[in-house]
């Protein structure tokens, strides 16, 4: 029997290689997503949106382009419509630039960094990185976590690939004083 | 370049990000220059801690398993049920295609084998043909009371081919005639039965088939089953085909 190829089924084929690209980044998203909400069950809202989103938005995606970007992207501007997302988003505003530049002052301190990261241990490397605002957070993750190329990072988070640089550098500036002020404290 | 030009460049180099050139370059530099090169391990370092305290979220199993309802909604929804009864299904169609196709191609294998064998002892033969003619009004009325059908022989005039002649030959036991023509130095042979119903799927698909060296060319049509055979080529055994049926049909 010649069965004829419907539509239903090249919806499927469709939907099979949806699967295929968004399925492996599942756990990475949800990590992503858990960092941004500071929430667990608000970060399994926020992943469980962004793959409906995307899931019904995929025929505008075009085959061969960055689909880790592209799904990195909905999810964050999912959490940027969040009630969480919102407020984070207007408290950067103020205290963005403000507490950046008091950093490279703590960092000049010249303990030694070898012994700095030695003795900082994995909590208190989340902690510093929970403390960062959240475009240096985001940024931060991406490079750092999911390895992601400038160019990657940028189209995700849908900002120029210099200015990825930028905020990586003082995210790391950043981190790099607070776990100075942590071990010396310590 | 300058130490304070390649401290801006830390981060890339770390992120590799610089391109090849530079990035070799850099390397250089960091041979010379203990200070960047402190800097750099450092960098690393921080990096790689990040990457290690950066995956702290693991999502449980009830999630996974909704996202993935969500993401294949029909898998999931027909897999469970019918995996094993397709899986059934398709072994069955296999083993039939399979058999189907070894019983037709067996079948077509061995009765082409056995046409060729056929054709060539004639061609050995000293007396290859026991009705010997170039007439086909000769060697048509040759064949009556010999054989439960009539031969339709075609009209070879203007045609490449020239009759030869013809004789009784049999096949699984059934009488049946084989009729022998010449084009240039080649000859060919043309058996013809009655129609079997085991025959049903033994065909040369569509064109003549290419058995150790000979072309086969086999058709069904009014209840006889004619086989050509040759080793001139396909075009050939074709035309000879066509001329045999043309016969059958102007009868």
């Amino acid at each position: 029997m010649v069965i004829p190829f419907s539509k239903t089924q090249r919806g499927t084929q469709r939907g099979d290689e949806f699967a295929e690209l968004a399925l492996p980044l599942f756990d990475s998203l949800y990590n992503f997503a858990c960092w941004l909400a500071h929430d667990r069950s608000e970060a399994e809202d926020l992943v469980q949106e962004a793959y409906a989103k995307a899931l019904k938005g995929f025929s505008s995606f075009q085959t061969g382009t960055n689909f880790r970007a592209w799904i990195f992207r909905i999810l964050r501007n999912t959490f940027l419509n969040s009630r969480t997302g919102l407020a984070a988003s207007q408290t950067i505003a103020l205290e963005d630039e403000e507490a950046l530049e008091s950093v490279p002052a703590a960092v000049t301190r010249e303990t030694p960094e070898t012994l700095l990261f030695e003795r900082a241990n994995q909590e208190t490397i989340q902690g510093a990185t929970e403390k960062l605002a959240l475009p240096f957070r985001e940024v931060l993750l991406l490079a750092d976590v999911e390895e992601m190329p400038y160019r990657e990072i940028a189209e995700a988070l849908g900002i120029p690939a210099g200015t990825v640089m930028s905020r990586l550098a003082r995210a790391r500036r950043v981190l790099r004083g607070e776990l100075q002020d942590k071990v010396v404290r310590a | 370049m300058a130490c304070n030009l390649w401290r801006e460049k830390l981060d890339a180099f770390v992120d590799g990000e610089l391109p090849a050139e530079a990035e070799r370059e850099f390397d250089a530099h960091l041979r010379a220059c203990s200070s960047c090169a402190a800097d750099i391990a450092n960098r690393v370092q921080l990096k790689n801690a990040v990457k290690r305290a950066g995956r702290r979220f693991t999502p449980s199993a009830d999630f996974r398993r909704k996202i993935e309802e969500q993401v294949l909604p029909h898998k999931r929804h027909w897999s469970r049920a019918w995996i094993p009864a397709f899986a059934a299904a398709a072994v069955v169609l296999f083993a039939a295609v399979w058999m189907l196709g070894r019983w037709t191609a067996g079948s077509s294998t061995t009765l082409f084998g056995e046409l060729i064998d056929a054709h060539i002892a004639t061609l050995a033969s000293a007396n290859p043909v026991d009705v010997v003619s170039t007439d086909q009004h000769t060697v048509k009325p040759w064949f009556e009371g010999k054989l439960p059908f009539a031969v339709n022989l075609p009209e070879l005039t203007n045609s490449p081919f020239t009759l030869l002649g013809g004789r009784v030959t049999y096949l699984e036991q059934t009488p049946g005639a084989a009729l022998l023509f010449q084009y240039r130095k080649h000859r060919l042979s043309v058996f013809v039965f009655q129609d079997r119903p085991q025959w049903k799927n033994v065909s040369a698909a569509g064109v003549p088939a290419q058995h150790a060296s000979f072309w086969v060319e086999t058709w069904s049509a009014g209840g006889l089953r004619h086989f050509v055979v040759g080793d001139t080529s396909a075009a050939n055994v074709e035309q000879l085909s066509e001329l045999m049926k043309s016969a059958a049909n102007a009868k």
